[in-house]
């Protein structure tokens, strides 16, 4: 914990406080038939590279059913993963067992979704918040209640409701509570699992600035989850982009937005509401077609090609890489045969692979549009 | 609105003034809503009462013996408490409720037998209740084989037929209160666990399990810490539902002559002996243990609907 110690040896940098290599996530799944017992598997994370530096924000993006939310649950162990490796502050956390991993949990805390399902209802909020010491055995009696009561009033909340209970709190301070029980230790590592998506607007601006406001003081790294864009742009420093199990693209937040390499990054950030009507008439949306295929049976090659309209034959036969394009720096990588360039418009372009592996837009509901708010 | 603005200014200042007050700051607990609610409900609080004085019965039975002059075994020969011809006396001033085939008092008898029926049906309901709960929270949060072994074995003992086995039971284990308790604890706790079971297989997939796990918590500490608290209102519930069960299921057992065995008075057993004597015309033998069970149960049932629908306003959640 003091001394970190370099599991990976060379181009292991001291900055890097997450660095997540080949991180892959398969669900078994069995279909329910009588007679015959197929077992699928859900690729929710297939092959995720990250690395998250201290201090920073990566925002982590993609349609509902991507799976930022598996990959977050992954790198929190909460779920055991298929294969790859995770480095948490210098320590492969992989494979540690649960036991093993207990001390390390003390450094890296996930805020929830739902400030609703994350607050035990039968449980005071000093209890509840009170937990990660009452779990690894830290202060007790009075001197927890303080330190609770501490981490009540740095989040904003009256440290005299310590006897109350989550269902006399509205949403937003419910959301207070979740972050106040992940912070209690200051931890290294926050993972925010769509922290604001279930708040109304207003009370969403109050939650981001606070946590904002936490990161500066306490110093700490945030792995921020959202489906709103203008969210994460807001709070991130690089950002990740997520398509079926795989990052698509990543880069800082300015590069991102200032030229989108990967067709899908495009469509997802012409998909962002736009507050002055004018210029909004005048863009070009690009709608993409049909719905995320199964993940149960992930496209070949780049696993974006079916509703790409940049899609080529290639793109159907070979897997892109995560690297560098068209003049960018080593911080901006995307997995696309055919980048998008600047100035290009994507609404015009016309794939050029056969229909039948096109997703062909049926009915008139076939279309769907990227970065709607989804359940996650 | 402005209570709120208050708690999310993070400035302590403003919560001085209203720190007294805010000394009392203290959340109603859904268990003290839950109570609030029973005691409001009249039914509930009149069979309370009706419970507390067979409590009472219970406890001061020898009081009450003391009081007739005549002990629970104690038999009065011809003419004090049976006919010239030995059939037993009907309700007088010195047998208020009669005497029974032996010319024993049945007023205190049954005052007697009160004790045996609240002991068996409190002790084994708490018994079956905690097996239960601890093997359906065991079943619904570690899933799998231990899921799939312990469901297995619950609809096993559900699938025996309870009367039939038990009568087996005590044949072999020869009677006694023990062995009452026991055998309806075995064949009890299924119910209780399959119920348990459900709740906990709903509860283990909300957020704030997950969080007890990102937090580092251990099986055990989630179990019991987490989910119990959350399974704990339709135990209580149906625990005040098994009560009146377990008392009939006891008296049914003594009827039957495998329950508690004489001399010790028990209401069962005292129905049972009433049929010899009825067709002769001693109704206060059938009668009077008859209605003390089924004031009992009633109160327990009444009781228990009460506290059912205190914990369940919308009457949606504990049972489908």
């Amino acid at each position: 914990m003091s001394e970190p110690t370099p599991t990976t040896g060379a181009g292991s940098d001291g900055d890097v406080l997450l660095r997540v290599e080949n991180l892959v996530k398969h669900f078994p799944v069995q279909s329910a038939q009588v007679f015959q017992r197929r077992r699928d598997v859900v690729h929710a994370v297939d092959g995720v590279n990250l690395e998250v530096r201290r201090g920073e924000t990566l925002g982590l993006v993609g349609e509902t059913g991507c799976g930022k939310s598996t990959l977050a649950r992954c790198i929190m162990r909460l779920y055991d993963i298929t294969s790859g490796q995770i480095d948490f502050d210098g320590h492969d956390i992989s494979k540690l067992s649960r036991r093993r991993m207990r001390p390390l949990r003390r450094e890296m805390q996930m805020i929830f979704q739902d400030p609703y399902g994350s607050l035990n209802p039968r449980r005071r909020v000093g209890s509840i918040i009170g937990d990660p010491f009452a779990i690894h055995g830290i202060a007790s009696g009075q001197d927890r209640k303080r330190r609770v009561q501490e981490v009540m009033e740095l989040v904003g909340l009256n440290p005299e409701h310590y006897n109350r209970f989550p269902a006399e709190f509205s949403g937003g301070q419910r959301q207070r509570i979740g972050v106040a029980r992940a912070l209690a230790f200051r931890p290294k590592l926050v993972v925010c699992d769509e922290p604001v998506s279930a708040l109304d607007v207003s009370i969403q601006a109050q939650i981001i600035n606070l946590l904002a406001d936490l990161q500066s003081e306490l110093g700490l790294t945030y792995i921020f989850i959202a489906h709103d864009l203008s969210v994460v742009r807001h709070v991130s420093n690089k950002v990740a982009v997520m398509y079926l199990g795989k990052i698509v693209e990543l880069a800082t937040v300015d590069d991102l937005w200032r030229h989108p390499r990967h067709p899908y990054t495009d469509a997802l950030l012409s998909a962002v509401p736009v507050p002055d009507p004018d210029h909004a008439d005048r863009r070009e949306r690009i709608i993409l077609v049909g719905d995320v295929p199964s993940p149960i049976a992930p496209p070949s090659g780049c696993r974006f090609h079916p509703r790409c309209p940049k899609a080529a034959p290639e793109c159907v036969s070979t897997e892109p890489v995560l690297e560098p394009h068209l003049g960018d720096s080593a911080d901006h990588t995307a997995a696309c045969h055919f980048p998008v360039e600047e100035g290009e418009d994507l609404s015009k372009a016309r794939p050029t692979i056969a229909a039948e592996q096109r997703i062909v837009e049926t009915g008139i509901l076939g279309g769907s549009t990227p970065g709607l708010p989804g359940s996650g | 609105m402005s209570v709120s603005t208050g708690q999310l200014v993070a400035d302590p200042a403003p919560a001085a003034p209203e720190a007294a007050a805010a000394r009392k700051i203290e959340g109603r607990s859904p268990w003290r809503l839950a109570l609030q609610r029973l005691a409001h409900d009249r039914a509930s609080m009149i069979s309370l009462a009706v419970i507390g004085i067979i409590v009472l019965v219970a406890i001061f039975a020898p009081v009450i013996a003391a009081i007739t002059g005549h002990g629970a075994d104690q038999q009065f020969y011809a003419p004090i408490g049976l006919t010239p011809d030995g059939q037993p006396l009907g309700p007088s001033s010195h047998f208020l409720l009669g005497t029974d085939t032996l010319g024993r008092d049945v007023l205190v008898r049954i005052a007697y037998g009160a004790r045996i029926s609240l002991l068996v049906g409190v002790v084994a309901t708490v018994i079956t209740v905690a097996i239960g709960a601890v093997i359906g929270l065991a079943a619904g949060y570690f899933g799998g084989v231990t899921d799939s072994i312990l469901a297995r074995l619950m609809d096993w003992l559900l699938a025996i037929p309870f009367l039939l086995f038990a009568i087996a039971l005590v044949v072999i284990l020869g009677p006694g209160l023990t062995v009452v308790i026991i055998v309806i604890g075995f064949f009890g706790w299924a119910s209780v666990g399959r119920i348990v079971r459900g709740q906990v297989l709903s509860i283990k997939e909300k957020e704030y399990i997950e969080a007890a796990r990102s937090l580092g918590a251990g099986p055990w500490r989630i179990m019991f810490v987490d989910i119990l608290p959350n399974v704990l209102a339709p135990i209580i519930v149906y625990t005040t539902l098994l009560i009146p069960l377990t008392i009939v299921t006891e008296a049914s057992l003594s009827f039957l002559g495998v329950g508690v065995p004489p001399p010790t008075p028990d209401w069962g057993q005292m129905i049972s002996d009433s049929q010899t004597v009825y067709q002769y015309g001693a109704w206060w033998y059938l009668v009077f243990p008859s209605l003390a069970l089924l004031i009992t149960t009633l109160a327990f049932n009444i009781f228990g609907d009460g506290v059912r629908d205190a914990f369940d306003p919308r009457g949606d959640q504990l049972f489908v």
